[in-house]
């Protein structure tokens, strides 16, 4: 599938609901909600239907009908279900909400959940999930039927709920990409859903926070795929539209008084967005965000974030001093302690630090970045030192 | 979600517990390893938790460049290579917890005396891609 069939992928999880609301179970119902968008990729090669959702729920739930009857017939029981679809094939905003809860079931491991959610929610195939993540198309197919067992099992008396909901999301949007499918589109994508059938502002927040890192995306990456730090990035390649929208969601959000982790995450981002250069960045307020999310979210990385702002907001001893505070063991805190020392003009800590971040990088693109970091370094202590 | 690769190795890991090698176990002893080693990738396929497994040639060669126009250079294999690959397997888990787990099971196949070998297996995380979000 490519962009174009975003808009029938759209139509998804409503469909997907009508056919569990009318008693199906929820793994064959998938199967059929897929195999009915199969179907429409061609027959609405020329024209689409005048109801696209009706078209999807009358096909969906005559392949339901198939798949339990050749089921049946294997285990020679009678269908259970009326061959004729029921009356009123409405959609309902509750049924797709809960239709996210059940994706994201708490008994579900959260890489089960994100793969389930693509598909029954978004309505990727298999092939496209397994390729974003890089597994073979048998496992993909394995995690996401198992997912929709447990499910089943667990069934519905129990389903998730929407800061379970909002952390797949968060999780697929953070993902970075690969294959055909961008996975952070996605998440937006899904997010607006979410936050069209539930008004609570922290899934304003979080689409806020999404729409405004999304808006920067072109600058964060050479060609190459190297890294461009946040205060090297060309602010010209960021995309104003998205930035104003994300910024415009946050403050509708933050307005309602009941602040939460995502939103908070989206008010430091947009104070980022808001500079229209790097030293226009108000880091004297970013630093007070970060003791707002330490109340949400006490991590050492928002203890290794907030030091680096600490560190642009007081100078690099007070950073430095804030980052004695954080764990010794949390990713990236080797980068973070070299930029400060180098900051604080100790070039030669600096350098070994940079080297010692590049030796303990959680992927390759950071480790050549902090190679280059420590090459500098040492190629400058070399000719001045 | 996060991929490691289990390795095992022919030469340079601890010793095993059970450490007698796979040519002196009984036929029996040795087709039980093997259907341990296949169900143990089939149940990884189930859990949507494999990408990949393949065992190795233990007979290594060396190559490297030797200048323009002129054909790589080989060397060995030596025997006395300290640290020798047997095989990997890749899985996808969603913690390093998970990894662990499985890595544990796996070093439980069984040899000699349809004993778990106890062996060490190493398990190293790969270097994905960057997240979206690190400021």
């Amino acid at each position: 599938m490519t962009a174009d069939d975003v808009d029938l992928r759209e139509l998804v999880p409503a469909v997907l609901s009508v056919l569990v609301r009318r008693g199906a179970d929820f793994a064959t119902a998938e199967d059929a909600v897929q195999e009915a968008l199969v179907r429409a990729l061609s027959a609405w090669e020329r024209e689409s239907p005048a109801d696209p959702t009706g078209w999807l729920i009358t096909v969906a739930w005559r392949a339901f009908l198939d798949m339990t009857r050749s089921d049946a017939a294997r285990r020679d029981r009678e269908v259970r279900f009326d061959t004729e679809p029921p009356a009123g094939a409405t959609t309902s905003a509750d049924d797709t909400l809960r239709l996210y809860f059940l994706c994201a079931h708490p008994d579900l491991t959260s890489s089960s959940a994100v793969a389930l959610t693509l598909r029954a929610v978004g309505g990727l195939t298999t092939r496209q999930i397994a390729r974003a993540y890089l597994v073979p198309e048998r496992t993909m197919a394995q995690r996401i039927s198992r997912a929709k067992r447990t499910v089943g099992r667990a069934g519905v008396e129990r389903p998730g709920d929407v800061p379970t909901v909002m952390r797949v999301l968060y999780l697929v949007f953070n993902e970075g990409y690969s294959g055909d499918v961008d996975l952070a589109a996605e998440a937006i994508r899904l997010t607006r859903q979410l936050a069209v059938l539930v008004d609570e502002p922290e899934v304003h927040g979080l689409l806020a926070l999404m729409l405004v890192h999304h808006a920067r995306r072109r600058s964060r990456t050479r060609a190459d795929g190297s890294i461009v730090v946040l205060a090297e990035q060309d602010r010209s390649q960021w995309d104003t539209g998205l930035i104003a929208e994300g910024i415009d969601i946050a403050q509708a959000a933050l307005a309602g008084g009941q602040l939460g982790e995502y939103q908070t995450q989206a008010a430091i981002a947009a104070l980022h967005a808001d500079a229209a250069r790097v030293e226009e960045t108000d880091w004297v307020q970013i630093v007070e965000w970060y003791d707002e999310l330490l109340r949400f979210a006490d991590t050492p990385i928002v203890r290794l974030n907030r030091a680096v702002a600490v560190g642009e907001a007081d100078g690099a001893p007070a950073g430095l001093a804030a980052l004695a505070d954080v764990d010794e063991h949390v990713p990236r805190r080797d980068a973070v302690a070299a930029y400060l020392h180098e900051k604080n003009g100790d070039l030669e800590l600096a350098a070994r630090l940079y080297a010692d971040a590049a030796r303990n990088a959680p992927n390759l693109a950071e480790r050549d970045h902090q190679t280059r970091q420590a090459v500098r370094l040492n190629q400058y202590l070399q000719h001045h030192g | 979600m996060a991929k490691y690769l289990l390795l095992k190795h022919y030469r340079g890991a601890p010793a095993a517990v059970n450490d007698v090698p796979m040519d002196r176990w009984s036929p029996d002893e040795v087709e039980a390893h093997i259907r341990f080693m296949n169900d143990f990738a089939a149940r990884l396929e189930a859990s949507g938790e494999f990408v990949d497994g393949q065992a190795l040639s233990p007979d290594g060669v060396w190559v490297r460049y030797d200048g323009d126009g002129r054909p790589p250079v080989t060397d060995g294999p030596f025997a006395e290579t300290k640290d020798l690959i047997a095989g990997w397997m890749v899985i996808d888990v969603d913690s390093y917890e998970r990894a662990i787990e499985l890595a544990g099971e796996l070093s439980a196949a069984p040899g000699a005396g349809g004993e778990p070998i106890h062996e060490w297996l190493e398990v190293r995380a790969f270097l994905g891609a960057p997240p979206t979000v690190t400021q």
